[in-house]
């Protein structure tokens, strides 16, 4: 990875009225690389990522894009910038078919008519292209499992061409099976060029994919991991502060008493 | 895959493997891009029941559809058969091609008004005042016209705004301000009534002319048999064209496409259809007017629900507003659009239910109007849940309702038995419409 990253912050605050919910974080995402945000309930993962997808604006701090420092002041902004969001909650369309959900506020129009043999084969390209298995791009999402709900609802975040791809918590609600089809299909995005934010409770999931793991604890940046060099004992440490409470303190005071 | 016997959908060893050959996205094996023709099915998944070839294939899916819950149109084409067939059976009159004209004549009102309807039904919201409102707009109408001598056509267009500025105003306390829907229009039910009282002033009854342009657009009937004949040829050759092309441009795409008997048979469907209505309607006085307008408002509109970026629009907010909100859709501009177009049909119903009695008055809008619209839409098979309808359900509600009325008055039967038999036919068609729902559930397809 040559040149800045694709998207950088850098001492991004954000208060909530008497809470001070991120303080001073830092995060670059490169183009190519799975950046894992982890951190329990309360960290600031959400926050975070509601600051780079726009539907908060950070207090303090700048946003760099590609090198450049940007204002992110709409949902649309961040779309505009590159950044596709898949929230925890998919927000398809259930009576809405495959197609029409991938499409959904980006219809491609044909003498201001929807164009569907061009949104269709579109549509199958993309799937493809992701190795995508759905039963027919024509049938209701309602039809859908929630892994196979949750493909799409990643590969509607790849319509608009993104750059940065922030998945949040996309294995949540899967099976073992679509689990590993999901995070299949995080390492194609990542093969294809693209940088991904992948926010994840399940440490298996994030050892499996992340080449690098951020970790937030109590709105603060908590240490940042490469996955090649780092157990999975450490981050859970650096997640839950057990680096850092009664217990070691103690254990550190023993130690040194004994010296 | 079902041709290459790999049926696992992706290499699930997961977690820390090697990268794979197949990652860097091959354009063989799984990937490979498949000369796709309709009766090669290739790259679906195996586990998708296909549509079997010609007409047994086509009868199946209907059997597969229709025990997922997926009725559509179905119980309110049944339920058509068997009224006419008991009135016809009471009364031979029924099924005489005077009544039958009659009826495509006195469906319009009603008609148009569950067009408008069916739009609000299908961002899962209801719309009270649509009987006030096209009270009102007839009373403008005729207030202008005949009281104040205004040009037939200023009237006119100033009733349809005038609908449409009410749809607006509703339309803006339930998007921006955030009132629901059923309490702006149960006022608005109120409001507009008033409305329409105080426009009236005190001799409560303003009689049409009988030649202003309200009154031909109802009465006109085109009495030359080619009109109806032309008109029904015009439709099935714009069906067979439109299907056509679709084919063709899908073939050429190489997405799947209708095959060319499945087009044949619903082509012949629809022209036996249409010819048997123009066939009826020539029988006795020809092609009214206010049926061919009330058609053409039901493609153009259908059209505008199913090909316009528009209707997905409106369909995805029936579906799930959060989503259509974050894919970037002006969740209020389509709101108040939606009940702008719907108050605006109740305005264009309002002036032909007018035009029927020669007269705007009082009782203009009241009565059982605004259950008759809302049932026809439901009845014809728009979900009241939001997101699943179209604009031909206001065509068959209406049919239904106004044949159970015709009927009964052919029998010489009360409106008390009359209004009983509608709330039970009503009733019927909501309990469909839950049913189908939850089988649709069941069979995971809403």
């Amino acid at each position: 990875m040559t040149g800045s990253p694709v998207l950088a912050l850098r001492g991004v605050s954000k208060r909530f009225g008497a809470v001070q919910a991120l303080t001073d974080i830092e995060l670059e995402v490169n183009a190519g690389e799975v950046v894992a945000l982890v951190g329990d309930n309360g960290a600031g993962k959400s926050t975070l990522v509601k600051a780079v997808a726009g539907v908060n604006q950070p207090d303090e701090g700048v946003i760099e894009w590609e090198g450049r420092p940007v204002a992110i002041h709409r949902p649309q902004d961040a779309q505009h910038l590159g950044v596709a969001t898949v929230y925890q909650d998919l927000a398809l369309c259930d009576n809405l078919d495959v197609v029409g959900n991938l499409f959904l506020g980006r219809e491609l129009m044909r003498f201001g008519v929807l164009d569907e043999v061009r949104m269709e084969k579109r549509s199958r390209t993309l799937l493809d292209t992701l190795s995508i298995r759905i039963p027919s791009v024509r049938i209701p999402i309602a039809s859908l499992s929630g892994g196979q709900r949750q493909v799409v609802a990643i590969a509607r975040s790849l319509i608009g061409s993104p750059k940065i791809v922030i998945l949040d918590e996309p294995t949540a609600a899967l099976g073992v099976e679509q689990t590993a089809q999901v995070l299949d299909l995080v390492e194609r995005l990542r093969d294809q060029g693209l940088g991904v934010i992948l926010i994840s409770h399940n440490m298996a999931d994030v050892m499996a994919v992340a080449d690098r793991i951020a970790v937030l604890r109590l709105g603060r940046n908590n240490g940042f991991f490469d996955r090649r060099s780092t157990s999975q004992e450490e981050i859970i440490s650096a997640i839950t502060g057990a680096t850092d409470n009664a217990v070691t303190r103690r254990q550190a005071r023993g130690t040194e008493g004994d010296l | 895959m079902s041709d290459d016997g790999n049926n696992t959908p992706q290499p699930g060893n997961g977690s820390r493997r090697n990268p794979l050959p197949e990652d860097a996205m091959p354009k063989g094996g799984v990937n490979a891009p498949v000369p796709v023709a309709a009766e090669a099915t290739p790259a679906v998944d195996p586990r998708l029941i296909i549509r079997q070839e010609g007409v047994k294939g086509y009868l199946g899916e209907f059997r597969r559809r229709v025990s997922s819950g997926e009725l559509g149109s179905l119980p309110v084409v049944l339920a058509l058969i068997v009224i006419w067939a008991v009135f016809g059976s009471l009364n031979s009159t029924f099924l005489s091609a005077q009544n039958l004209s009659n009826l495509s004549q006195q469906i319009v009102g009603t008609g148009m008004i569950a067009i408008g309807v069916v739009f609000v039904l299908l961002l899962g919201e209801i719309d009270l005042s649509v009987g006030s409102v096209s009270g009102l707009c007839a009373a403008i109408f005729a207030v202008m016209n005949v009281t104040h001598g205004v040009n037939e056509w200023v009237a006119l267009l100033s009733a349809v705004a005038g609908g449409a500025v009410v749809g607006l105003i509703q339309g803006l306390f339930f998007a921006k301000i955030g009132v629901p829907a059923f309490v702006v229009t149960l006022a608005g039910f109120l409001f507009w009534n008033g409305l329409m009282l105080q426009i009236l002033g005190a001799s409560g009854t303003v009689n049409l002319s009988g030649h202003d342009i309200v009154s031909r657009l109802y009465t006109t009937i085109y009495g030359q048999a080619i009109a109806a004949y032309a008109l029904a040829a015009v439709g099935v050759l714009l069906f067979l064209g439109a299907a056509l092309l679709d084919a063709g441009r899908r073939r050429n795409a190489g997405v799947p496409y209708r095959p060319a008997s499945d087009i044949a048979l619903r082509t012949i469907v629809l022209a036996v259809l249409a010819f048997l209505a123009a066939y009826t309607l020539n029988q006795y006085k020809g092609l009214p007017l206010a049926l061919l307008i009330f058609l053409i408002f039901i493609v153009v509109l259908d059209f505008v629900l199913r090909r316009t970026g528009y209707g997905r629009q409106i369909f995805a907010l029936g579906g799930n507003i959060e989503g259509a909100r974050r894919a970037g859709i002006n969740i209020s501009w389509i709101r108040i659009s939606v009940f702008m177009i719907c108050s605006t049909m109740a305005a264009v119903g309002g002036l032909f239910l007018a035009a029927q009695i020669q007269s705007a008055s009082q009782t203009s809008g009241g009565g059982n109007l605004l259950m008759n619209a809302i049932a026809a839409a439901v009845i014809g098979g728009t979900s009241l849940f939001g997101g699943r309808g179209n604009t031909w359900s206001a065509l068959l509600g209406a049919l239904v309702i106004g044949s159970i009325q015709s009927g009964m008055n052919i029998q010489g039967l009360s409106n008390a038995i009359q209004f009983m038999i509608t709330g039970a036919v009503l009733l019927a068609a909501v309990v469909i419409d839950s049913l189908s729902r939850r089988t649709q559930r069941a069979a995971g397809r809403a």
